[in-house]
């Protein structure tokens, strides 16, 4: 396999087995969560390779997704002795352990080629350098393995717990009524974001998986109500994103990871300025042609409503004190609808904007209660 | 040996910043640990790194002044991106922090490896801001501190009152008709500055830490805002000059992350032995509680079971 083709396999593989369990701390409101254990599972490598002195043994990645979890465990419990905010608790805790790891790196692991740009950073071009061999034969890149090896995980947990996870993320207490641990949950969920966080540091850097993880959650929360419809968009944007950064990261000869973290910011803003309904772009016509519509149903209201009906515009003018551009924009309005005619200068209601004034006093003024609540007697 | 390094030029200079930067961030961070908003140091000190390299390739220097004018941009252009997407749609803080603080990091790389193509341009200077290189601070380094530091300090005095509310009751400051959207921008623009001054000196990681822990420390001894930001600063400075002195006594001891745990240090201690709300007062409290109850069974009313 070229290369090229595998560095695209792997971002594919690495940035959809992100999504995933992001989807879900999206949604718990503990998108940060996933910035302290990314930051945190350097110390569990650093311990882990300091017991067994071997950079590719697996108990690097065991090690590190102890430690996340460990980061979860001491952040809930400085928040639960409620003395410290839960955003406070994280940001106490995470830095403490981050920086235990520089310590030890620094003063007893100098000579081995454990720094902290590889974990930090993460380079995926050097990716199709690690290869995995069975019985003397190279079966293609470590990193292919390790891409599958968590999607794969990540699908299977959540597909077999989906009831689970979805029960204890929207209504924790329905959770344990129903016999479900959300304790049990919380901690499976924050061990399935340490070992994907663990598995794709290697390849694109722990400050970057936060990206993957936190973004195409959050575009797909802007565009569905629906958990499972959440997370098959989730996932459809991770793989987009491995596809669309690695190619721009080889048009302009750039970071791989760093150009996939801001294909992902890309998508994410176009959603939050176009999406329907919940983006910034139609939540602002929304918002117009509601201000519109209040507009035109004072102005009509109150020419049905006050003396024999017929105003100039600077009586208007003065009584809803609004500026004469602004009563000219809104009588044209009207006027085109039908509601207003002009009669010698002043604004008059036709017999099609008097009925309108009679349906909107019945509909904005009557109690709604009896008509629509159903009654029990 | 103390004495060979308290009179250290270099030992001076680095202490002094860590001092000044500690005693900034405690400020600062005060405010952001009480206003839920503790995280937005972290955003912000990973929003920096792009205006730092963007202002190296604009500019071709490696100025302390022209990176951290890059920084503040970014940093700024992060923080207002934050607020937008909180205020405009249903993507709640954490995740628009988490946003966007790796895609502005993903950009900074992006522009990383841009920056290397440049020739003569290694890109030592840069990781700087990563990492943090406290020794490496100059002398015109700390005078640029000294004076964003007194600024952030005048402005925090002149108008506390307005942040006093806005941090404890944000509604009534709206019903006396003060824009809390401008207190809170100026406070979240003082923020940034506090942290780009810090970030060579600690690095974008650990920078969050010198807001959130000194702030988290003093709020367990403290019932007052003055109060708590006086210690807090107290402990950002102290920890700056003990997480020097140890770092320069004991070798291949990284300044940035020991001045970390210093301070991590002091808030741990003080989460047990502080008064009337630390874990010791707590528990000798319920224990004097319980035999009070135990004391009143036998007295007034005899045994009852």
């Amino acid at each position: 396999m070229a290369p090229s083709t595998e560095i695209q396999i792997i971002a594919v593989l690495i940035s959809t087995a992100c999504a995933l369990p992001g989807a879900f701390l999206v949604l718990r409101r503990m998108s940060m969560m996933s910035d302290a254990i990314t930051h945190t599972i350097l110390l569990g490598i650093v311990l882990a390779f300091f017991v067994t002195g071997d950079l590719s043994s697996p108990l690097l990645i065991a090690g590190a997704a102890v430690i996340g979890v460990l980061t979860v465990w001491l952040t809930e419990l400085l928040r639960r002795s409620r003395l410290v905010a839960e955003d406070a608790a994280i940001g106490t805790v995470f830095p403490l352990l981050f920086s235990i790891a520089i310590i030890l790196i620094s003063r007893y692991a100098g000579s081995a080629h454990l720094d902290t740009d590889s974990v930090l950073l993460g380079e995926l071009a050097f990716a199709p350098f690690h290869r995995l061999t069975v019985f003397g034969v190279d079966i293609g890149a470590r990193g292919i393995y390790v891409g599958a090896a968590l999607l794969l995980l990540n699908v299977v947990v959540i597909v077999l717990f989906f009831k689970e996870f979805k029960v204890s993320t929207f209504d924790p207490v329905l959770a344990a009524i129903l016999g479900i641990s959300p304790t049990i949950v919380y901690y499976g969920l924050m061990t399935l974001v340490s070992v994907t966080a663990v598995g794709a540091f290697e390849s694109v850097g722990s400050v970057l998986v936060v990206a993957f993880m936190i973004a195409p959650p959050a575009t797909a929360y802007l565009l569905t109500d629906d958990l499972k419809k959440l997370l098959w968009i989730s996932a459809g944007i991770g793989a987009a994103t491995g596809l669309v950064g690695y190619r721009l990261a080889s048009l302009w000869d750039v970071s791989i990871a760093g150009m996939m973290a801001l294909t992902a910011g890309v998508i994410f803003f176009l959603a939050f300025a176009l999406a329907p309904h919940r983006g910034l772009i139609s939540g602002s016509l929304m918002r117009r042609r509601r201000r519109r519509d209040f507009a035109a149903y004072t102005l009509i209201l109150h020419l049905y409503t006050h003396g024999d009906g017929t105003f100039s515009e600077a009586e208007l003018a003065e009584q809803l004190r609004w500026t004469p551009s602004q009563i000219d924009r809104v009588c044209h309005s009207l006027i085109k609808a039908g509601s207003l005619t002009t009669l010698d200068g002043r604004y008059v209601l036709t017999d099609a904007g008097a009925l309108r004034c009679n349906e909107l006093t019945k509909t904005l003024f009557t109690p709604a209660a009896p008509t629509e609540s159903p009654s029990h007697g | 040996m103390l004495n060979t390094l308290l009179t250290d030029y270099t030992f001076q200079t680095v202490a002094l910043g860590a001092a000044l930067l500690g005693l900034v961030s405690g400020v600062l961070g005060s405010f952001a640990v009480l206003r839920r908003q503790s995280l937005l140091g972290d955003g912000v000190s990973h929003a920096a790194l792009p205006g730092v390299v963007a202002a190296f390739l604009m500019t071709g220097s490696k100025n302390t002044e022209t990176l951290l004018a890059g920084a503040l941009a970014t940093g700024l252009l992060g923080t207002l991106l934050i607020t937008a997407i909180t205020r405009r749609s249903r993507v709640k803080f954490d995740s628009a922090l988490a946003i966007v603080m790796s895609v502005f990091f993903g950009g900074g790389l992006v522009l990383l490896t841009l920056s290397q193509r440049i020739p003569n341009a290694n890109q030592a200077g840069l990781n700087r801001f990563i990492y943090g290189q406290a020794s490496a601070l100059l002398q015109r380094d700390v005078v640029l501190m000294v004076l964003c530091g007194v600024v952030l300090l005048s402005v925090i005095l002149l108008f506390w009152k307005e942040f006093k509310l806005l941090c404890f009751d944000p509604q009534y400051a709206t019903t006396l008709g003060r824009s809390t959207g401008f207190w809170s921008l100026l406070l979240s623009f003082l923020t940034v500055l506090a942290i780009i001054i810090g970030l060579q000196t600690v690095g974008v990681v650990l920078m969050s830490a010198m807001l959130i822990t000194p702030a988290v420390a003093a709020r367990l001894w403290c019932r007052q805002l003055w109060s708590m930001v006086t210690l807090s600063a107290v402990f950002g400075a102290v920890s700056g000059v003990i997480g020097t002195a140890a770092s320069s006594l004991i070798s291949q001891l990284p300044t940035g992350p020991t001045i970390v745990i210093c301070v991590s240090a002091i808030a741990l201690v003080s989460l047990f032995i502080a008064p009337g709300r630390g874990i010791l007062a707590r528990a000798l409290n319920r224990s004097r509680g319980r035999a009070r109850l135990v004391m009143e069974r036998r007295g007034g009313h005899g045994p009852i079971d």
